[in-house]
């Protein structure tokens, strides 16, 4: 068993877990963030994906220990107070979910993808970037229209925002 | 049309929550005193069990318990069945297979479950699974359906010789036979429908929790029909008596069909919950999903189609040879022949029709309904001969189509279906001018200038929804009625609750069943929930899949708002001193026609529940339920066309455009059916260019279990797609839906496919369309 410390959407917070815990079981079952899903055993789904140190990471390939000290930011860490991110707000605008598992991990690459290249987003890039996130049920057509939306609505004050 | 009315594209309810990380799926419910189960199941593809010797791993860390089947079989627990029966053509029943939970004397695919240990975590249980040592004997196995028919292949089950469940027909044979032989042209095609894999992002889990004071049993679990569920575990599987057993469905993560049905690992998790005293959750993960969901599809056809010298139709042959896999899962049978076979006839005038299907036992996964289930099997093999013919024929295959369709409803197909309403040609000229398909050819010369080989190919789909009504489906085997359920209840202060037996995965009822109340009341959604998805609070329902929940669930839902209605106009009529006939209801009022009276929408429902001055002989309250069956299926049909260009270099297939025009009747809420219709065709297109479900056939073993290995459609696979509606209304529910959560996987592997065969001049390519299967297909055609 090892002690692991790190913030979570801002708060600290430590727990007890075997070396071979993944950050998402941390995640999920130390801290009952229940947000930030399992979809796949070999990390291609993105179902997972959470950022540390501002960055997408997939939180199945990463172990708790490994992020010991670290800013994790989760699903539920993303609105501000009452306000949804304009990333979440967009993909419920352009109905980009439908049963929602995929969703977590769609938005937080997604706001990656947009602190990462602000403005400058097309189609085919967008398409390019989400490789790593799996969804069955939309097709992917209004993710994209989502994100496109959310990244010109935030344009290059995301990407200034992020550094 | 109000704003969140029907017809109005609301935003969805249930989304804050699932953007916000606050969707609650099965493995997020945590029960205290809660262990976890991790399931010991066969590496082998066919073998005997000596022995299982448990002795080790019950002395592992954190181990609770290690049962296995003869202690399953020793409580009673029944085996998994298939609830539709079929008889071969000589009158004999199916040959149904005896599926064990877990699994005692034999198993028969890998992934067959044979133990289960239940520990303090997750990390335990599958550490002391591994010490689990079962003594194998291992047969021969077999995985192809076709091989599995072959003499000497080896038996699977001993009541089912040659491994053959059953050899159905329908149609008239002597008819067809005759009409291809006097045939100015027959086309013939033989075709793999590929098998396929759900993959439903949400892995399958189940959480058993018995209470042993109230003796009494709770199973959260990724279900489709959680009442379904609850029914067959207490009438067939002796789990527990139905009021002793609650299911709740919560949030599930996608569907198509595989979460349909019940499986091996939501019974045992229950009884396990009993034999260990803990509250017993199990998660699949991903391999295991592979391992043991349903697939789908996985059928062998060879389809002739015979046209007169006017290129009139004049018969379709099918002759069909399809996988079932290990056991006989709840729906299995009745998907090759019910939904598959009848739906011979397609949008065309067909004169003599006839299918011949049998249906095979092999060491696969068990296969059932996927998406579609059984019409993207017959559409497939429709609309690639159909394109073949036209290409054979000399004439365009818009033309061909045209000249065949059905223009005259009610029409009564040769086999069994009478569809009610429909134009073809509709959807047909709207695709064609939505894809410019008459600017094709100088696409084509551009493409090709640039030395890239372009293609356009179409197809025209029908399929049969709603599956009803009960009393036909009985006729045809069916073990339960098709019917569904639905209450309306009127809380005191106005608000409204809608309880519903259609469950929710992904397609949007918490706002498109909101909207039917919001459209009849003139109340705002937000002042109407949904409730779905747990037995104790819905008392019965069939649940979601086959498109039915429109169809069928919303209009169960309308006849409990009319009953609703009605009293409430009565109770207004006596509180206005008016004539009830005089009473509307909109906009949040109960008004008198032509006068200024009103009362608030809450002042009715108050009235009803204080009922200190209701109409005499009137019971308090407000609150009504009712069952629709409808009188037939519904037809959805309508027109994909698809574009494509393809690298003659590599073999790569580029989809440049992606139209699809359906007629799915009347629309509750345009962004949820478009959405439903992209669902469908990536899923369509997943199966022609990239889907592929792999057996090693000499050792049975899934080659394709992991997203490393089973290609899932990403977004840089898929293009954006262009859809559109025609509408012609069902005529057999109240609300004129026919339903729209199938069709783009129906409609979009023949399109896509011959678009491919249309750039590279060869017809014989195979799904998925891999750029090594085009490129080789390209070179053939050289
Ligand atoms: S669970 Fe992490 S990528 Fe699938
Ligand atoms: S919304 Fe269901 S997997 Fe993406």
């Amino acid at each position: 068993m090892t002690t692991v410390s790190m913030t979570v959407n801002g708060r600290t917070v430590s727990g007890q877990c075997e070396d071979r815990t993944l950050l998402v079981q941390f995640i999920r079952e130390n801290l009952g963030l229940t947000g930030t899903h399992v979809g796949c055993d070999t990390s291609q789904c993105g179902a997972c994906v959470v950022h540390v140190d501002g960055k997408a990471v997939k939180s199945c390939t990463m172990l708790a220990a490994q992020a010991n000290g670290s800013e994790v930011m989760t699903i539920e860490g993303l609105a501000s107070g009452g306000d949804l991110h304009p990333v979440q707000a967009a993909f419920r605008e352009h109905h980009g979910l439908q049963c929602g598992f995929c969703t977590p991990g769609m938005i937080m690459s997604a706001v990656d993808m947009i602190n990462r290249y602000g403005g400058q987003l097309d189609e085919k890039t967008v398409r390019a970037e989400l490789e790593g996130n799996i969804c069955r049920c939309t097709g992917y057509h209004n993710i994209v229209k989502a994100i496109l939306d959310a990244a010109s609505k935030m344009g290059d004050g995301a990407r200034v925002a992020a550094e | 049309m109000g704003m969140e009315g029907i017809g109005a594209r609301v935003e969805r309810k249930e989304d804050k929550r699932f953007i916000t990380g606050k969707g609650r799926y099965t493995d997020d419910m945590v029960v205290p005193g809660m262990k976890h189960a991790h399931f010991v199941r066969s590496p082998h593809a066919h073998a005997s069990i000596r022995n299982i010797d448990t002795s080790t791993a019950m002395k592992m860390p954190g181990v609770i318990g290690v049962l296995a089947g003869d202690e399953l079989a020793s409580d009673g627990i029944g085996s998994l069945i298939c609830g539709w029966m079929i008889h071969s053509k000589d009158g004999s029943p199916m040959n149904m297979g005896d599926w064990r939970p877990l699994a005692q004397t034999k198993v028969r695919y890998v992934g067959d479950a044979v133990a289960v240990v239940v520990a303090d975590t997750k990390a335990q249980a599958r550490d002391a699974a591994e010490a689990v040592i079962v003594d194998y004997d291992v047969l021969p196995a077999v995985t192809e359906a076709v091989d599995a028919l072959k003499d000497g292949a080896p038996l699977i089950h001993d009541n089912a010789p040659g491994n053959l469940i059953y050899d159905w027909e329908i149609g008239d044979s002597a008819a067809v036979d005759a009409a291809i032989a006097g045939a100015a042209h027959v086309t013939r095609l033989d075709l793999v429908n590929n098998r396929l894999v759900p993959n439903a992002m949400e892995p399958r889990a189940a959480l058993g929790h018995y209470d042993e004071g109230e003796d009494h049993y709770t199973c959260w679990t990724t279900s489709q029909n959680p009442h379904v569920a609850r029914l067959v575990m207490s009438a067939f599987y002796n789990v527990a008596p139905e009021n002793k057993l609650r299911v709740i469905a919560p949030d599930v993560g996608g569907g198509f069909g595989s979460k349909i049905y019940i499986y091996p690992e939501e019974i045992v998790c229950l009884w396990a919950s009993k034999k260990t005293g803990v509250p017993v959750k199990w998660v699949a993960d991903r391999t295991e999903s592979f391992l043991t969901d349903a697939h789908g599809r996985d059928h062998v056809t060879t389809i002739q189609m015979a046209f007169d010298a006017d290129n009139k139709m004049l018969a379709v042959k099918a002759d069909t040879i399809a996988n079932l896999g290990a056991y006989m899962s709840l729906f299995s049978s009745v998907v090759p022949t019910f939904l598959h076979a009848i739906l011979y006839s397609g949008q065309y005038v067909i004169p003599a029709i006839h299918c011949n299907m049998r249906t095979v036992y092999t060491n696969t996964a068990p296969v059932d309904a996927y998406r579609g289930a059984g019409r993207p099997e017959t559409t497939f093999a429709l609309e690639r001969v159909v394109e073949t013919a036209a290409r054979e024929l000399g004439i365009s295959p818009a033309e061909l189509r045209r000249k065949n369709y059905i223009r005259e409803f009610p029409y009564q197909t040769p086999v069994i279906l009478c569809y009610d309403s429909g134009n073809y040609e509709a959807s047909l000229d709207a695709a064609m001018t939505a894809a410019d398909y008459n600017g094709f050819p100088g696409r084509k010369a551009e493409a090709e200038a640039r030395g890239m080989k372009r293609g356009i190919g179409m197809s025209s789909y029908i399929e049969a929804c709603g599956i009803a009504p009960s009393a036909a489906v009985g006729s045809l085997g069916a073990g339960v009625g098709l019917w569904e359920s639905a209450e309306v209840r009127v809380n005191a202060v106005g608000t409204i609750e809608v309880l519903t037996g259609s469950h929710s995965h992904g397609q949007g009822h918490e706002t498109t069943f909101a909207q039917l109340v919001a459209q009849r009341f003139g109340v705002g959604i937000d002042s109407v929930s949904i409730v779905h998805g747990d037995t104790d609070k819905v008392q019965m329902g069939m649940g979601t899949y086959g498109s039915r929940s429109g169809a069928v669930g919303m209009s169960a839902v309308v006849k409990a708002l009319d009953k609703v209605e009605a009293k409430a106009k009565k109770i207004a009529a006596h509180l206005m001193e008016a004539d009830e006939a005089d009473i509307v209801i909109e906009g949040g009022q109960v008004k008198v026609a032509g006068t200024d009276k009103a009362l608030g929408w809450h002042e009715v429902s108050l009235n009803a529940y204080t009922a200190h001055n209701l109409p005499d002989g009137m019971e308090p309250g407000l609150k009504e339920g009712a069952f629709f069956d409808p009188t037939n299926f519904s037809f959805p049909a309508g027109c994909h066309i698809c574009e494509v260009e393809v690298d003659p270099e590599t073999g790569k297939t580029e989809i440049v455009q992606f139209v699809a025009a359906d007629d799915f009747g009347n629309i509750i809420n345009p962004m949820v059916v478009e959405g439903q219709v992209h669902g469908g065709v990536a899923q369509g297109i997943g199966q022609a260019l990239l889907e592929g479900t792999h057996y090693d056939p000499e050792t049975g073993q899934l080659l394709t279990a992991s997203y490393m290995d089973y290609t899932m459609p990403r977004a840089d696979d898929l293009p954006g797609y262009t859809v559109s509606n025609t509408v012609t209304p069902a005529t057999t529910n109240p609300l004129g839906i026919k339903g729209c959560g199938e069709a783009g996987a129906i409609g979009a592997p023949p399109a896509v496919i011959n678009a491919i065969t249309d750039a590279i001049g060869n017809n014989d390519l195979a799904m998925p369309a891999t750029p090594q299967r085009v490129w080789a297909a390209l070179r053939s055609a050289q």
